[in-house]
Formats: structure tokens, C-alpha cells, sequence
């Protein structure tokens, strides 16, 4: 099965092909149908392929499906790679996003058919892109795939053209993207000159004859390349201005495809980054700075979609805290759950979007619980999971990503953990003032105030599910012997670069008490805080610290003054002064100099006899004296 | 016999065209247009080295210069885009009406002429006659049947350029003079590498360059461009930019570097940072401007900075990716300069703060300038990726110079600022509410249609699968480079 595994990405292929070309002719129910059955195939490919790969004596199998780039002694195959991680990313992508087209279908069905087409036309080519993000068997596969989401992203996020804010958190994100991508070009070129190939096999071979210096400029640039497409410090301001798209591309973009990029190109590195002690020990502190910055951004927005994008920069934080530390398979992990949770919390806050008329402001919600019962239900499930309240999916994933951080450092755990707290707080912070207490929107949306469609229920309660259960794959092995089905799917990728989970260095006792502390103190922030906002929402504009956190740390404002305005002021310098005074000035003053110089000449040529004579006799005498001169 | 034929279908249209009735003229040379494409589509299909892409017989006998053509890789991918060009340019802008037709269109023909004798040339003397022969019909064209300001814009780019190739008429006859058998002919000038002193290579250098850098153009000598593009008529400026600013990196990759190998490694560097310091410049530049054709412009000279850099590392990757980025730069421009005129034609004006909303009225319109935005950008799987990560390779890795990874990080900085200045450009003519002025902007049309989508497959064809073209450059590539490389 595996050597069909281009199906995989071929499915949205087609079904982005059908409906952007003929987007004015199919119907709306016809192009949802497209939309969403080629990305159910591609989930059926998947999974038979999981099942072949899961045998214990799989070998990854490269699949070529052509040459791509033939230049010289450079060459690049258009080419596939089937292993247990790519394999795990194939299932999170089609299946959460086939979960996610499904909801799409109800969604937008004010939209009307051509525009209803095109929404499904980016879908999968979304999907299609990280597809082929993940599948790459080279770093330039990868690379398309990578440009490919952030294309895919702008065209959603601007998906309503008409509203100049939204095109303009497009552009950020592809612009942001962007300077991730220049250093991730720069890492494949060094790669290419250093190793001769770009394919992942080979440059991981060859890795460790080369020097700490080069490997150590290499991975430092593919996290910055990293911290674009996975919005951390710097460069995550793009991600909560991406809520200006459709709700469920909001789901897509922070659960199924794009964030987890970086997240995946990293663990695929793995092998780079092992050799790079420095390098790790960057990606571990970003990870963990990101992780706390926008978990106390999260304390202060009001916006629901908002608290949901600055957890997911801050959840992003902790898998960058794991690759760091060297749990490549915590980190990968905690894609998984955090795909089943955050893609659950993002569709939910959609149902409750929808079900109060647009409206996105949790100070004027209030008391949903009993208008929308699934939404509700579903939706704390999810909040459970992400604040790692055991036993949901959260708090395992989550929990290995710390442990393995307390081996490395025990200040990333304390840090780590005080993260874990904020997280618990703001969740049931939104999940109370939404769902709990008074309604407190205006009568005309209590009136409209309904549980959603079947098709937006349905993903509702299958993500609820895994997000509930979906932690069982990697139960640590103090639990139970040979529990963590996800560490040993993961082994052969991983094998060999970090501690197999059988053997902690640190003492049984020590880890119970680890995860005692954590689990705890999560669930005393998920009671504080739940009692707290369901009482008394916070409704009033926040003052002193909390309005520092309400405008997130004025980051925005910061880059506008030290990035954007100099640049535009530069440019404009350029354009109004160089470009037209001197450089110009100087090309047209050398006309004018020659035209002053022919005036000049022009006065010799008198048309009097007299003057012509006395000029060539001039002349004459100049040419003796330097004949005269020359000889000597 | 296809050189031959590629010169003298469109040089005999064009003056017959002269002769004809106005109407008439326009038809005639978009037949003549395709015939052209015909042959040179023909001359792609023989294999290279057969002895009908080659000719060669007596011209000057006192000069010792000879009629001799030949026809490589190098040659095919130009000789290719010319004669695609000019049909696409004639459809596009067939609803234009020019006051005495038959002279504009004998001249547009005239300079395809002249083009593809520039590019077909193998002697030294033959190739600056096509290379006036190309410049003289377009000055013409500008000048006549361009804007208001056409005159005073028209008369500094004639001066620079005609400056330009005088400089380097005096270098070919100079260096021809020092070649064993004082001929004109490419393979002489081949053999003079060990027969200038590094001394003068430096000054010839300069002398060959100048011309070259003010086609190209290479920063400080830009100026001329946007002012002359801004003026001219449409189909004039995409024959400028899509195809006559290749003759630059041409004669750079076919005439100097491989002749004159000494003089381009001494002033490699200087010439680098100029191509850097230009790109980086014009993507600023390109920032700022309101008018749309100024943005293409500058863009334009950003991204043919990168071309003559790439050319300058000297390495396979970047002379290979420079190949097939002369292609899809022209037909990119192209297609840009298309919309451009497009949207000139329906709202007379060019101003991007007086434009906004087009996407609701013009879908169509709409996705093809999307898609050529993001080749413009070089998205992967666009055409313009191919090139532009071939050459930044190239560059990373040149051997010729010491400040390689200084030069490729910076340059590279531009793929950012051109992701802003196109998007943003998108994001103001396209989307945001309609106004007055662009509520009743009416779609695209059949042709326009047809030729913008036929722009659009290639871009996404080569993007996706570009080995044909990389078979077709792949021998010229490696004769040119076996020349070129040296360091001492």
C-alpha cells in the first residue's frame, strides 16, 4: 500500500482541481461533497497505509515519482517518504481535516455556490500542501509544501476579500511567513553546498562529519524557518490576526495542517538538531518564553477566537519546549492531542459564533449551556484536555513534553508548569463566561440562540471523543509496561537520539510526584477559575497590568515602530531623494554638462575668417610644441 | 536554414508590412508573428548541433567578418520566448488603435527581427548590427506612439543605450584585432582569453559591460527604465521589458564573460555588489510607488539583478537557473504588463490608491494576476521558483568569490520585500469594497482571457515540471560555464 501513498495528496489535488475550475456550474451540496469525500479518501488511503507501517518489521519505503530539479550534479526527485512520522501526520491531517470540511459544509452555507466552491478550492489545496509538507522525502519537497500552507492561509484568511482589515491579516501572515521562509531557504542552500543533495536520508548520513559550527547555523536557521510557520517569538503575531478568516480555516490552520509544521520539520531534523547542543538549548527557551508570553496574553482577550489563538502560539510553545529538550516524541504527541482539542475548541466556539449571529465577544454571551447542549458539553471536554486535567488527552501528552524538560532543567519545569496554571485559568475563564453564569447579549440573539446542524455536531462529538480518549496512546510506563503505544509506533524515527521511555533517568517516585504537581495544580486553577468567572464575568475594560496583557504586551505596536515605519520611512527616502535627486541628477547633469560644454564651443564657430585663421594657427603651434616635447 | 528563416520571416513581414493598408498590417504580422513561432518551435524539435540550426557564409571578406548564426541552448530558450512573445503581445493588445498602424506594426516586426539576430549571432560584428537593429525600430515605436512625457523619456534611454553600444563596438573591434586570425567570428573570440593582459581585459571589461548594464539595466544605470516604460505604449513596453532586457544578460553570458573571463573574475565582486545593492534598492523603490507601471518596473530590475548576479557566481546551479529564469522572467513580465494595460485600458489610470475592489467585478482577471504575483514571488511549484532557488544555490556556492554567502543572504532579503510590495498591490487594486470608479468594472474578455490563461498553464506547467527546459539549456550551460570559470 505504501508505494500508493501519492494518492494521499492526489485526492485533494483533484478535488481542488474540480472545484476551482468549475466553481460557477457544480452546486453547493456538490462541492461540499467533492470538497469533503476527497479528503474521506485520502484518510482511507492513509489509514491502510498506518496499518502496513505499524508491523515491526516496516522499512521506510522513498517513493519517486519523477525528477523535479535536475541541474548538473544537483538533483532533486520529486519524491515521497513513508515512516512511522509521516505517517502519524498523514492520519492527524486527513482525519481531523476531513472533520473539519464536514463542518465546513453547514458553516457556509450563507455563502452562495461560486464562492462556496472556491472556500472548498482552498480547503484542499490547504490540505494538498500539507500533505505534501510532511510526505517530502527532501528538504525541497518539504519546502513546497511549506510555501504551500502559507499561500493557502493567505487566500483563507482573506478569505472575505471585501473587508480591507481582513486582506491585511493575510498579507501579515504570508509577509511574516515569509521571513521565516528566507531562513529556511538559506539553511537548504547551505545544506546543498555542504552535503550535495537535499534529501533528508543522505544529509542525515552525512551530518555528523560535518563541523558543530555549520550543523549548529543550519538548525538555527530551519527554527527560524520554525518560528515562522508555528508563530513563536518573534514571529507569532500573525497567527491571532489570522482569526479574520471563516472559523473552521481557523480550526484547520491551528490544529490539522500549517502550525505544526515547523513542530514536524523539526522532529524530522531530529538527527541535525541532536548534533546541536546549542541549537536545542535556543528552541527549548524560545519554546518555553512563547509558551508563557501568550498564555498570559490569553488571561486578558475577550475575543473568543482570540484566547483560542493565543493558547494555540502557547501550546505551540510547550512542543517547541519538548523538541528542545530532546522529546521529539512528546512533542509529536502533543501535535496529536492538541490537534483533536484545539481543532474541537476552534469548530465549538464556530458553533457558538454562529449561534449568536456573529457575535465573537464573550462579555456578551453567557449561560449557552443550556441553548446549545452538544457545543457545551463537547466543548468542556476540550477544555479539560487542553488545562491537562488527567485523565483527558491533554494531560499526558503534555506531561511527558515536562518531565522530559525536568531531566533537561528543572527551572523548564517550574516554568513550564506556572505555563500549564495560566493555561487552566484562561480556558475555564472563557469556558465559564461563555457558557455559565447570565446571558447577557441582546434579546434579538436570545431569540435565535439554537444548538447547530447535524454536520456541525457530528465533528463536534467525534473530536470530543478523541480528545477524551486520544491520550491512551502514550501512557507513561510507570503505569503500566509497554503502555506507550505512540513511543514505540515512533521508535524507529526517533530510535537511538533520545532515552527510550523504558529507562527514565530519573526515579519512579520522582515522576509520580512530578505529575502529581502538575495534574494538581491544573485542576486547583481549573476550580478557581471556574467558580470565579461563572459568579462574576469580567466585563469592565481592565486597568494597570491587566491592560498591559489585554493589548498583548503592545508587541504589535512595538514592531510598527522599530520594523515597519523605519523601513517605509527608508524606502521613502529612496524613492523621493535618491532615485530622483542623485541618481537621476546625476545622469541628467552629465547631459547638461555636455550640452553647457557644446554652447560653449559653439561660440568658437564665429563665421569670421579672421578667428578660424588664428585658431588653426594656434594649432599648429601646439602640435610643434608637443612634437617638440614627445622627441625630446 | 532556421536561423535563417528566423530572421528573415519577421524582417520580410516587417517591410512588407510598411507597404500595406493599416488594418491589414495588424493581421499580417500576427500570421508573420506565428510563423516565426513555427520555425523557432521547429528548431527546437531538431537536435542541437544539426547542421540546420548553423550558417555561415561570406558577409564583410574586408573585415573579415562573416553572415554566421548558430543556434544552441541558449539560443533556442531566447529565440523561443521572442517568438512567443510577440503573438501574445498582439492579441493582447488587439483592440489598440494606432494612428498609421502599418509603420508601428512593420516596426514591431522589424525589431523581433532584430532580437532574434542578436541572439542567433556568432559573430562579433553581426551581433552588434542586430543589436542596433533591435534598439532603432523600438526608439521609434516609443517615441512616436508613446505617452505625453514620450520625448524627453525616449531621448535619455536612446542616449544611454546608443552610449552604451558604442562603448562596445569599440571593445569588439579591439578585441577582434588581438584574436589570432582577426576575425570576428565567437570561436576566435573564445581563444583570446591568453592573449589580453589582465590590464586591458579590465578596461575592455568595462567597455563591453557598460553596454550591457544599461540594457539590463544594472544599478546605477537604471534610470532610464521606469521613465521609458511608463511612456511607452503597452506593447512596446512588454517587448522592452519581457524580451529586450535579456539581450543585457545575453550578451553578459555569451560575449563578456566567456571572452573576456579574466576581466569579469577581477571585477566580479564590484559588479556583485552593484546587482546586491540594486536589488535591494529597487524592492524598496518598488514599495513606494502608486503606479502600477513603476512597480512592475522596479521589480523588474530587482529581479534581473538577481539574473546577472547568478550569472556572475558563475557556478552550474546559478548559470542553469539563469537559463530558464530568462524564459519565465519574460513571459511573467509579460503577463504583469498584461494586467497592467488591462486595467489602464478599463479605468484610465494607473494609480493603485484609485483603484480597489476589482476582485468582486473581475474574478477572472483577479486569479490570473494572483497567479503571476506568486510567480512573481517565485511560490514553489510556479515557474519562477525553478530559477530563483537555482540561482540563490548557485550564488551560495559560488567559487569565484569570497563574500558568496554575504552576497546570496543579502539578495535574498528581496523575497521578502517583493512578497510585500506585490501583495500589497494586490490587496489595493483587487480587494477592499468597490467605489465609483470600479463599480462598473466589466471581466476580462476572450482574448485576453486566452492569452493571460495560456501565460498562466505555462507558469504552471514549468513550475511543476521543468526538465524539458532544463534538457533544452543543459549543453549550453556546461560550454558556457567551461569557458567562463576562472580564478587564478
Amino acid at each position: 500500500m505504501s508505494k500508493y501513498v501519492y494518492l494521499v495528496p492526489l485526492f485533494p489535488l483533484i478535488g481542488f482541481l474540480i472545484n476551482g475550475l468549475f466553481r460557477k456550474w457544480i452546486s453547493k451540496s456538490l462541492s461540499g461533497l467533492i470538497g469533503s469525500g476527497v479528503i474521506l479518501a485520502s484518510f482511507v488511503v492513509s489509514l491502510l497505509i498506518f496499518f502496513e507501517v505499524k508491523e515491526d518489521n516496516f522499512q521506510p519505503v522513498i517513493v519517486s515519482l519523477f525528477e523535479f530539479i535536475h541541474a548538473g550534479k544537483l538533483s532533486i526527485p520529486f519524491s515521497f517518504l513513508v515512516d512511522p512520522l509521516s505517517v502519524l501526520f498523514l492520519l492527524i491531517i486527513t482525519g481531523v481535516g476531513f472533520l473539519i470540511h464536514v463542518y465546513s459544509t453547514s458553516y457556509m452555507q450563507e455563502e452562495n455556490a461560486p464562492a462556496f466552491a472556491k472556500y472548498f478550492c482552498y480547503l484542499n489545496l490547504f490540505v494538498f500542501s500539507m500533505l505534501l509538507l510532511v510526505l517530502g522525502s527532501n528538504f525541497v519537497i518539504l519546502y513546497i509544501g511549506w510555501e504551500g500552507v502559507g499561500l493557502c492561509s493567505y487566500l483563507l484568511i482573506g478569505y472575505w476579500f471585501k473587508s480591507q482589515e481582513y486582506s491585511s491579516a493575510a498579507k501579515k501572515a504570508f509577509v511574516m511567513n515569509r521571513i521565516g521562509d528566507f531562513a529556511f531557504l538559506i539553511a537548504i542552500f547551505a545544506m546543498i553546498n555542504q552535503f550535495g543533495t537535499a534529501s533528508f536520508s543522505e544529509i542525515f548520513q552525512q551530518a555528523p562529519k560535518a563541523t558543530t559550527g555549520l550543523i549548529t547555523m543550519v538548525t538555527l536557521l530551519l527554527f527560524i524557518g520554525a518560528t515562522g510557520k508555528s508563530a513563536q517569538i518573534p514571529l507569532y503575531t500573525w497567527l491571532p490576526d489570522a482569526m479574520a478568516g471563516p472559523t473552521p480555516v481557523s480550526a484547520l490552520i491551528h490544529a490539522a495542517t500549517m502550525v505544526t509544521a515547523g513542530i514536524y520539520m523539526i522532529a524530522r531534523s531530529h538527527v541535525l538538531y541532536d548534533l546541536a547542543p546549542i541549537s536545542q538549548t535556543v528552541v527549548a527557551i524560545t519554546g518555553l518564553a512563547t509558551a508563557i508570553l501568550a498564555a498570559s496574553i490569553a488571561i486578558k482577550q475577550n475575543d473568543i477566537k482570540k484566547v483560542l489563538a493565543y493558547s494555540t502560539v502557547s501550546q505551540l510553545g510547550y512542543m517547541f519546549l519538548g523538541l528542545g529538550v530532546g522529546a521529539y516524541t512528546g512533542a509529536v504527541f502533543h501535535v496529536m492531542t492538541h490537534a483533536f482539542f484545539k481543532a474541537l475548541l476552534f469548530l465549538g466556539a464556530g458553533s457558538v459564533i454562529h449561534a449568536m449571529g456573529g457575535e465573537q465577544d464573550i462579555r456578551r454571551m453567557g449561560a449557552l449551556k443550556k441553548y446549545l447542549p452538544i457545543t457545551h458539553i463537547t466543548f468542556l471536554l476540550a477544555c479539560l484536555a487542553i488545562a491537562g486535567v488527567p485523565p483527558f488527552s491533554g494531560f499526558f501528552s503534555k506531561d511527558e513534553i515536562l518531565l522530559a524538560a525536568f531531566e533537561k532543567n528543572p527551572i523548564y519545569y517550574i516554568v513550564g508548569v506556572a505555563g500549564a496554571m495560566m493555561t487552566a485559568f484562561y480556558m475555564f475563564r472563557l469556558y465559564a463566561t461563555t457558557f455559565l453564569g447570565k446571558f447577557r447579549g441582546t434579546t434579538d440573539q436570545a431569540h435565535h440562540l439554537h444548538e447547530s446542524a447535524a454536520p456541525i455536531t457530528f465533528p463536534l462529538i467525534v473530536l470530543a471523543i478523541l480528545a477524551v480518549v486520544g491520550g491512551f496512546v502514550g501512557i507513561p510506563e510507570i503505569f503500566a509496561r509497554n503502555s506507550n503505544l505512540l513511543g514505540h509506533f515512533l521508535q524507529p524515527v526517533f530510535a537511538g537520539q533520545e532515552k527510550s521511555a523504558g529507562e527514565p533517568s530519573i526515579t519512579v517516585s520522582t515522576e509520580w510526584m512530578l505529575m502529581g504537581i502538575s495534574a494538581g495544580l491544573a485542576i486547583i486553577m481549573v476550580i478557581f477559575a471556574w467558580s470565579r468567572f461563572s459568579r462574576k464575568p469580567e466585563l469592565g475594560e481592565p486597568g494597570g497590568f491587566g491592560k498591559l496583557l489585554a493589548n498583548r504586551w503592545y508587541v504589535d505596536e512595538l514592531f510598527d515602530v522599530i520594523i515597519v515605519k523605519p523601513l517605509n520611512a527608508f524606502a521613502n527616502f529612496l524613492n523621493k531623494v535618491i532615485e530622483k535627486n542623485v541618481i537621476d541628477g546625476m545622469v541628467n547633469g552629465t547631459g547638461r554638462l555636455v550640452q553647457y560644454g557644446s554652447r560653449q564651443l559653439r561660440y568658437l564657430q564665429s563665421g569670421q575668417v579672421g578667428g578660424y585663421v588664428l585658431l588653426m594657427v594656434i594649432g599648429i603651434v601646439l602640435l610643434f610644441v608637443v612634437q617638440l616635447l614627445l622627441r625630446k | 536554414m532556421i536561423p535563417v528563416l528566423l530572421i528573415a520571416v519577421p524582417l520580410l513581414a516587417g517591410l512588407i508590412g510598411f507597404t500595406l493598408k493599416d488594418g491589414a498590417a495588424k493581421s499580417w504580422s500576427l500570421f508573420a508573428s506565428f510563423l516565426t513561432l513555427g520555425i523557432s518551435l521547429a528548431g527546437i524539435a531538431l537536435a542541437e548541433g544539426s547542421k540546420h540550426l548553423e550558417i555561415n557564409v561570406e558577409w564583410l571578406p574586408s573585415l573579415n567578418s562573416r553572415f554566421s548564426l548558430a543556434m544552441d541552448g541558449l539560443s533556442q530558450i531566447l529565440c523561443l520566448l521572442t517568438a512567443l512573445s510577440f503573438p501574445i503581445i498582439f492579441i493582447a493588445t488587439w483592440g489598440e488603435k494606432y494612428k498609421k498602424a502599418r509603420n508601428f506594426f512593420g516596426l514591431m516586426m522589424l525589431s523581433e527581427a532584430g532580437l532574434i539576430g542578436v541572439f542567433l549571432a556568432s559573430d562579433a560584428l553581426l551581433f552588434y548590427f542586430f543589436w542596433e537593429l533591435a534598439l532603432i525600430p523600438v526608439y521609434f515605436l516609443a517615441s512616436q506612439w508613446g505617452g505625453e512625457k514620450r520625448i524627453q523619456a525616449t531621448f535619455k534611454f536612446f542616449v544611454y543605450t546608443f552610449l552604451g553600444s558604442l562603448m562596445m563596438l569599440v571593445a569588439i573591434i579591439y578585441i577582434s584585432i588581438h584574436t589570432r586570425d582577426h576575425s570576428f567570428s565567437i570561436a576566435s573570440f573564445y581563444g583570446v582569453r591568453g592573449m589580453i593582459s589582465a590590464q586591458d581585459q579590465s578596461w575592455l571589461f568595462w567597455l563591453m559591460f557598460m553596454a550591457f548594464a544599461v540594457k539590463m539595466p544594472i544599478f546605477p544605470f537604471h534610470t532610464w527604465q521606469p521613465d521609458t516604460y511608463e511612456q511607452s505604449p503597452p506593447a512596446v513596453t512588454m517587448v522592452l521589458s519581457g524580451i529586450m532586457v535579456k539581450m543585457g544578460l545575453y550578451g553578459v553570458l555569451r560575449w563578456l564573460a566567456p571572452v573576456l573571463s579574466i576581466g569579469t573574475y577581477m571585477w566580479g565582486d564590484t559588479v556583485s555588489a552593484l546587482c546586491v545593492i540594486g536589488m535591494i534598492y529597487a524592492s524598496l523603490i518598488a514599495l513606494r510607488q502608486d503606479d502600477l507601471k513603476r512597480l512592475v518596473a522596479y521589480s523588474s530590475i530587482a529581479h534581473v539583478g538577481l539574473m546577472c548576479l547568478a550569472i556572475f557566481a558563475t557556478t552550474e546551479s546559478g548559470i542553469q537557473g539563469v537559463m530558464i529564469q530568462l524564459f519565465n522572467h519574460g513571459i511573467n513580465v509579460i503577463g504583469l504588463w498584461i494586467v497592467v494595460y488591462l486595467i489602464e485600458k478599463q479605468f484610465h489610470t494607473r494609480k493603485i490608491s484609485e483603484l480597489g475592489g476589482l476582485a468582486q467585478k473581475a474574478p477572472g482577471l483577479t486569479i490570473m494576476l494572483v497567479i503571476l504575483a506568486l510567480a512573481n514571488i517565485a511560490l514553489p511549484l510556479t515557474n519562477g521558483f525553478i530559477g530563483e532557488f537555482l540561482m540563490f544555490n548557485g550564488i551560495y556556492g559560488s567559487k569565484v568569490t569570497s563574500y558568496n554567502v554575504l552576497f546570496m543572504v543579502t539578495a535574498a532579503i528581496t523575497i521578502i520585500l517583493a512578497a510585500i510590495y506585490m501583495l500589497n498591490m494586490v490587496q489595493r487594486v483587487f480587494y477592499g469594497a468597490t467605489h465609483a470608479l470600479t463599480e462598473k468594472a466589466l471581466d476580462i474578455r476572450l482574448n485576453e482571457k486566452m492569452v493571460l490563461g495560456f501565460i498562466v498553464v505555462l507558469i504552471i506547467l514549468i513550475g511543476v515540471y521543468p526538465e524539458p527546459l532544463f534538457h533544452l539549456t543543459r549543453d549550453a550551460v556546461n560550454s558556457l560555464l567551461a569557458k567562463m570559470y576562472f580564478k587564478p
